[in-house]
């Protein structure tokens, strides 16, 4: 059994400590406490570098300095503390930090609030252990044989056919009814590829549907989308040594993950603003009468300076491009305002929470709209690549990672 | 008899002192012992559910952290309860402690705010400042009668 650490101020008194060992139970892990004496606790300052006002956080510092003495404690660790505390925010980044610095353990960090259920955190439990559980899956690095991958995200549904570490068929379409979006985009890839459904040695499937379409198709790995996108975005950018951070903004969450050999070392998740996301882009794109496809082009003719855009919500932000437009704001840089906008919100949040380090690659639907990832690389100051079929990059992760599977 | 609530509420010392002079010492163990017996364990260890932050919004507005609420719903009804208080400063985590300073801080905050008789002393550093300390609490509580 994978053996999570739980470094924590203010979980139990929540209300969510429960839901904390639920998801933990569904993904079949144990969280632990690492002991730690009152002399662990008073020298933090000496051991860890500081120490703050609060008790529990002194003892979460405690904690994480016996995990870098004693690796054996556990197998990953997730720190946890209150979302809105100032003094907690700086000690969860600077654990996650000292962590991630000091060992080899997966490290993932979250702010919670009394709303925060088993289902919020269970996509994340899972990729941790993903990481723990199957390292050597994901340190694969080729395809081989002739799979398939299904991503049933929330927005689009995406299937790739991949033959001999190559794609060799896409197909993709807006989710509705979810099973029947999996049937028609893997039907799509098979008839790009030519290959039929029965000559399949595995599929693998992702997203947010991976459970209801994995048990349909009879899939033979079904995974989480943060330890899949990114070894599908490693492998199609060329990145599969050495670290790499890759960001996916998709039609309802965020993910940052800082790679390092294929395998995700540290990641964020965000997911509960809208203004960041996809969608916005989207009613953007709406608004200004082109189609979504065409947003990123118009974007790069504009400068976000022009516009003033003074909310990140996805109601309000988008009455500002309109009120924008209304006072003869050119569209170009209406639209680029958007892409900065997104883009802000998801260095703000997310990019801080993990280590950005070269190459940065940006995957997902929305990578494709050029202005993003341009308003991406004027905020990080570093290059940033989208690979080819980077809105295919869940689908070519499963493909890829099932493959292994297939030789066990 | 008075209530009386004692600052760190978690202080089992304080506590001890208040029963010994025959007064009622509000504290945070009686809370959660409270919780943990009354209603059934549906969310060890503490039993505390996503409703307590929600009741710590009496004390505390929904921009207050969760953690700082959830604990405001266990001390807060006993600062509405007490008809004195105790208050120690800078007692050191051995004396108890809510975890959290925020916490902390609106607790004293409550207490001092709420109007009742208010004894505040330093933690003592030696035998001869710990006499004086008792001595101290003894003549408050006393006078409390």
């Amino acid at each position: 059994m994978i053996r999570i650490a739980q470094l924590s101020c203010g979980a139990e008194y929540s209300g969510i400590q429960r839901e904390i060992e639920r998801a933990a139970e569904t993904v079949g892990a144990k969280l632990v406490y690492p002991e730690v004496s009152l002399d662990d606790i008073l020298n933090v300052e000496n051991t860890f570098g500081v120490s703050v006002s609060s008790g529990d956080l002194n003892m979460a510092m405690a904690r994480a300095v016996r995990i870098v003495q004693n690796p054996d404690l556990a197998d990953a660790v997730i720190v946890m503390t209150c979302f809105r505390c100032a003094e907690a925010a700086i000690i969860r980044s600077e654990i996650r930090k000292y962590i991630h610095e000091n060992s080899k353990i997966p490290v993932l960090s979250y702010s919670f609030t009394e709303r925060t259920t088993a289902e919020t955190l269970l996509t994340r439990m899972e990729a941790l252990v993903t990481t723990v559980k199957y390292r050597g899956l994901l340190a694969r690095e080729k395809q081989t044989g002739l799979t398939a991958g299904i991503d049933s995200g929330s927005t689009t549904t995406k299937a790739v056919v991949m033959k001999d570490n190559q794609v060799i068929g896409t197909g993709w379409n807006p989710t509705t009814e979810v099973l029947q979006s999996a049937e028609d985009a893997l039907t799509a890839a098979l008839k790009m590829s030519g290959v039929a459904r029965e000559e399949l040695q595995a599929t693998g499937v992702t997203g947010y549907g991976r459970f209801l379409v994995g048990k349909h198709i009879n899939a033979k790995l079904v995974q989480e989308e943060i330890t899949v996108n990114s070894k599908g975005a490693v492998f199609l950018a060329d990145a599969q040594r050495g670290p790499a951070t890759v960001i996916d903004i998709g039609g309802m969450d965020n993910k940052a993950i800082s790679v390092q050999d294929g395998i995700p070392g540290g990641f964020t998740m965000g997911g509960i603003c809208a203004g960041a996301s996809g969608r916005f882009l989207e009613l953007t794109a709406k608004r200004l009468g082109v189609d979504i496809t065409e947003l990123g082009k118009l974007a790069l003719k504009g400068d976000y300076q022009n516009v003033a855009m003074n909310s990140y919500c996805i109601v309000f932000g988008t009455q500002s491009l309109v009120n924008n437009l209304a006072m003869g704001r050119k569209p170009e840089d209406v639209a680029m305002a958007a892409c900065h906008s997104v883009a802000e919100q998801v260095y703000e949040q997310q990019l801080q929470e993990v280590e950005v380090k070269e190459p940065v690659i940006m995957v997902g639907g929305t990578s494709l709209i050029e202005g993003l990832p341009k308003a991406m690389e004027e905020l990080l100051q570093i290059k940033v690549t989208v690979p080819k079929y980077a809105q295919y990059i869940g689908a070519v992760g499963a493909a890829l990672l099932v493959s292994g599977l297939l030789e066990e | 008899m008075a209530k009386v609530i004692v600052y760190p509420p978690t202080s089992t010392i304080l506590s001890d002192l208040v029963a010994r002079m025959g007064h009622k010492a509000l504290v945070v163990p009686e809370a959660v012992r409270k919780l943990v017996t009354e209603s059934g364990i549906d969310s060890p260890p503490l039993n505390m559910t996503p409703e307590e932050p929600k009741k710590g919004l009496r004390y505390a507005a929904v921009d207050v952290p969760s953690g700082v609420r959830g604990r405001m719903s266990l001390i807060g009804p006993i600062i509405e309860e007490a008809e004195a208080a105790i208050i120690v400063e800078d007692p050191g985590w051995l004396t108890g402690c809510a975890g959290c300073s925020r916490t902390n801080e609106l607790v004293r905050l409550l207490i001092r705010t709420k109007g009742v008789p208010v004894l505040d002393l330093a933690y003592p550093s030696d035998d001869a400042e710990a006499r004086v300390f008792v001595h101290k609490i003894r003549s408050f509580l006393e006078g409390l009668n």
